[in-house]
């Protein structure tokens, strides 16, 4: 029997390689770093992808994202 | 007294802006933003913990954002194209805010700002529909060039951010003052509450603060005194201070009626 080889998808999230399994959404991803319902902005391969194109927006291979919040500074 | 600070048609009571850096946690964050009174406050935009612990206390629960403007900054920033990211980020990050403030630093000891890309900063994100508020080096001709450009408020530092060491160069703040139509709000620099008051004597409009509160021994106390300086220098301004003499020889009791005369 065949075995069926999963694509996976190689992400960098804030500069550090992580791997998925296809297919998956930014809305899922941010359920999987428990980062659902937090206050969070993403830039996909340095473009804003606004919160309500989250649960649309499928991620690719390759795909660079940057995950932010707000913290104490001057 | 009415005598609102009006930045980019909004009216705040308070003149004294300030950072939400270097606290010991967000208690004394809290405490101390609360003491000076500010409505204004500074954050900055950074990198979520990946795998952080995800009831973590954060700044928004310390500082809600019905409570206070949000000022997001371009901290730690040292091109325009950096700065330009960070705060598209912001204004997605705290749903289309738009006030926010520009840094570009040019050099990681000292931190003065890189004019340059700061001004092709500004022209972007002007541009892009931000409401800009700048740091900038104390030069009249490049802060007159931000104005220009259509940022809402101009911050020239009093001396060097975190350096504690007040305003090393009042006259070319009052040459920015003089000139200027938008808020002119020193940015950087003070120390202590003679610092702001000084800054606010000179008629600057606000001033912005972090390190001055946060790095006192007693922050929330700290936070206390600079409230009160910033609006006792502020009266001071509005008043008009009498002119400085070497000698008058008018004394402030009667020449006239002393006894044995």
């Amino acid at each position: 029997m065949l075995k069926k080889v999963l694509p996976m998808l190689h992400i960098s999230i804030n500069g550090e390689a992580r791997e998925f399994a296809a297919p998956m959404t930014l809305a899922q991803l941010l359920d999987q770093l428990q980062l659902t319902g937090k206050r969070v902005a993403i830039e996909r391969n340095a473009e804003i992808v606004p919160k309500s194109l989250h649960a649309s927006t499928p991620l690719a291979d390759g795909d660079a994202l940057e995950i932010v919040v707000a913290v104490g500074g001057g | 007294m009415n005598d609102p600070l009006l930045i980019a048609g909004r009216e705040y009571h308070s003149r004294l802006l300030v950072g939400t850096g270097k606290y010991k946690d967000f208690t004394e964050t809290r405490e101390a933003v609360l003491a000076s009174g500010a409505q204004i406050v500074t954050v900055a935009v950074r990198r979520v913990n990946i795998g952080q612990n995800a009831n973590e206390p954060n700044l928004l629960d310390a500082l809600p954002m019905k409570e206070f403007t949000y000022l997001p900054n371009t901290a730690g920033c040292y091109s325009a194209d950096e700065a330009i990211r960070t705060l598209r980020l912001a204004r997605e990050l705290l749903d289309g805010h738009d006030l926010v403030k520009l840094e570009v630093l040019g050099d990681q000891t000292t931190l003065f700002p890189n004019m340059p890309e700061t001004l092709k900063a500004a022209e972007v994100l002007v541009k892009d529909g931000f409401k800009v508020m700048v740091y900038c080096s104390d030069d009249p001709i490049q802060a007159k060039m931000l104005e220009d450009i259509g940022c809402v408020a101009v911050m020239p530092l009093a001396s060097l951010i975190g350096s504690g060491m007040g305003i090393l160069n009042p006259w070319n703040l009052k040459l920015i003052i003089e000139q200027s139509k938008v808020p002119v709000i020193v940015d950087a620099g003070v120390g202590t509450a003679s610092d702001a008051a000084i800054a606010m004597e000179l008629g600057c409009d606000g001033v912005l603060m972090n390190t001055a509160i946060a790095k006192a021994n007693d922050p929330v106390l700290m936070a206390s005194a600079m409230k009160k300086a910033i609006e006792a220098g502020r009266e001071a301004f509005r008043a008009g201070r009498m002119p400085r003499k070497l000698y008058a020889a008018t004394p402030s009791s009667p020449t006239t009626g002393l006894i044995g005369s």
